[in-house]
């Protein structure tokens, strides 16, 4: 059944943890809810933020793939705007 | 806030019909897993009526193997909160989701399937990885 939708009746990418790329170079890695006017609506959000320091966002996704999402945002809703691209985290290889 | 025991009780059914023992509270997650030997391994199971949907016939298939673990136990995320968070803290450094799976070795974990490792794959290729993981960790010694 993969291809399937995993949420009849919503947006294709629902319940399904994603990896969202923004256009400021942060990435946020949670379930994806929905996308509305507002932008792209995040659950249990784990994020990346380049400026911080420490770590590279291959070693965060990395971490993310073993040990799951530490989740820094219970909600996070990210711009349309800002959005550069979404993927699957199951789908991603490093 | 938990549902209804009387809309998840199909999925507690589902797990025991498998060979799975539910642990509801925290005494009984600490006699199942106080006393670390042999293979467990743990399901985290969920309401999500996809992911879990998908986990729990994709974990009934493997454990139809000849190679599997030697205890399988099971608690119910959102449901048995207290069970949960204690069997959470045998495998701390994964973070939590459901459904999810720790595979443990004598109290260590030797494999573990996240929610996202599950999400839109169909139960046969969740089981396959299953299956693969418990033929590497949990095949017996032969005796010489």
């Amino acid at each position: 059944m993969t291809g399937h939708v995993f949420h009849p009746g919503h947006d294709e990418l629902h319940g399904v943890t994603v990896v969202v790329d923004t256009l400021g170079g942060k990435t946020h890695v949670g379930r994806f809810h929905e996308r509305n006017d507002q932008g792209v609506l995040l659950h249990d959000v784990g994020s990346y933020d380049p400026t911080s320091g420490g770590t590279t966002r291959e070693e965060f996704l990395r971490r993310t793939l073993k040990f799951g999402v530490r989740v820094d945002h219970q909600h996070l809703v990210v711009p349309g705007t800002e959005v550069a691209g979404i993927i699957p985290l199951g789908g991603l290889t490093l | 806030m938990p549902y209804d025991p009387r809309l998840v009780q199909p999925m507690r059914e589902e797990m025991v019909r498998m060979g799975a023992t539910e642990l509801t509270t925290v005494a009984e997650v600490d006699v199942a897993l106080g006393d670390p030997k042999g293979t467990t391994l743990i399901f985290v199971n969920s309401v999500c009526g996809c992911a879990a949907g998908n986990a729990r016939p994709a974990l009934a298939h493997a454990l139809k193997q000849a190679v599997k673990p030697d205890q399988v136990f099971t608690v119910f995320a959102g449901q048995d909160l207290e069970a949960t968070a204690r069997a959470r803290q045998f495998f701390a450094d994964y973070q939590p989701s459901s459904p999810s799976m720790a595979l443990l070795r004598d109290g260590e974990v030797v494999h573990f399937v996240h929610r996202h490792q599950i999400e839109g794959r169909a139960p046969q290729d969740v089981a396959a990885d299953l299956v693969a993981a418990f033929d590497r960790h949990c095949a017996k010694t032969q005796a010489a």
